[in-house]
């Protein structure tokens, strides 16, 4: 079977869980958050998943290019970063329907 | 049985005693000379009976590969609870303190994190205001 690699399956693989998508809404108040930060903001949303969990979700999401990690000082900050979400907007869009180009 | 006495692992006794007496107010309880360090204990000033918080050298080799780890995922080793997170996040800010995370609304608190200067993260607690409090 010849399957085309179109190079989002990890894009796809890392927004296919409730529990990263949360991780970007959590992102989406701020740039610059620390593992413990997202933690909390996501115990406040209900998610209990442990601390491991999350940083395990946050490097996958960082595979994808969807969470950019920094260090600064003495702290790892996490940036979102929808860059990579912008082929998808587009590409199932006709012609006609690209108001943005 | 009660807990009495917790310590902070500090990378120099005297700026600790700085920053944990001068910049947030705490009151020198023990202050002992033990070799070249201090048996140092600070309190509340609003529980002075209350639990003291040693300020204890970091040099064990086992200390800096442990607060480092957890200050690079910004998770804080001592909790302080106050009347209003959002007020001391300016002043302690505008004293040269750096804040990891801001004043944020976490449920029934809000909650912010700052640096201590001295190795460790702590986190400063307060109830939400009135009316803004979540579900």
């Amino acid at each position: 079977m010849l399957v085309v690699d179109d190079g989002q399956d990890e894009v796809f693989r890392a927004l296919a869980d409730p529990t990263r998508r949360a991780l970007l809404d959590a992102l989406v108040a701020r740039d610059g958050q620390t593992l413990f930060e997202l933690c909390t903001r996501m115990a406040d949303t209900g998610v209990t998943s442990s601390r491991q969990a999350i940083s395990q979700h946050l490097d996958v999401l960082a595979a994808a290019g969807l969470v950019h990690v920094r260090r600064q000082g003495r702290y790892r900050l996490h940036d979102l970063d929808t860059t990579p979400l912008l082929p998808l907007r587009r590409r199932w869009l006709r012609p006609d329907e690209r108001t943005d180009r | 049985m009660k807990v009495t006495i917790t310590s902070v692992f500090v990378d120099d006794q005297a700026k600790a005693l700085d920053v944990y007496t001068r910049l947030l107010g705490f009151q020198v309880r023990q202050d002992v000379p033990l070799g070249e360090h201090r048996w140092l204990t600070v309190v509340s000033p609003e529980d002075p009976d209350g639990v003291e918080l040693l300020l204890e050298p970091d040099e064990h080799p086992a200390v800096r590969p442990f607060v480092d780890a957890l200050t690079a995922d910004g998770i804080p080793g001592l909790v302080l609870t106050v009347d209003d997170a959002a007020a001391e996040h300016e002043r302690l800010g505008a004293l040269g303190l750096t804040f990891t995370q801001p004043p944020t609304p976490m449920g029934p608190v809000v909650t912010a994190v700052f640096d201590d200067t001295c190795g460790n993260l702590v986190q400063l607690v307060s109830a939400a205001p009135a009316g803004d409090a979540q579900p």
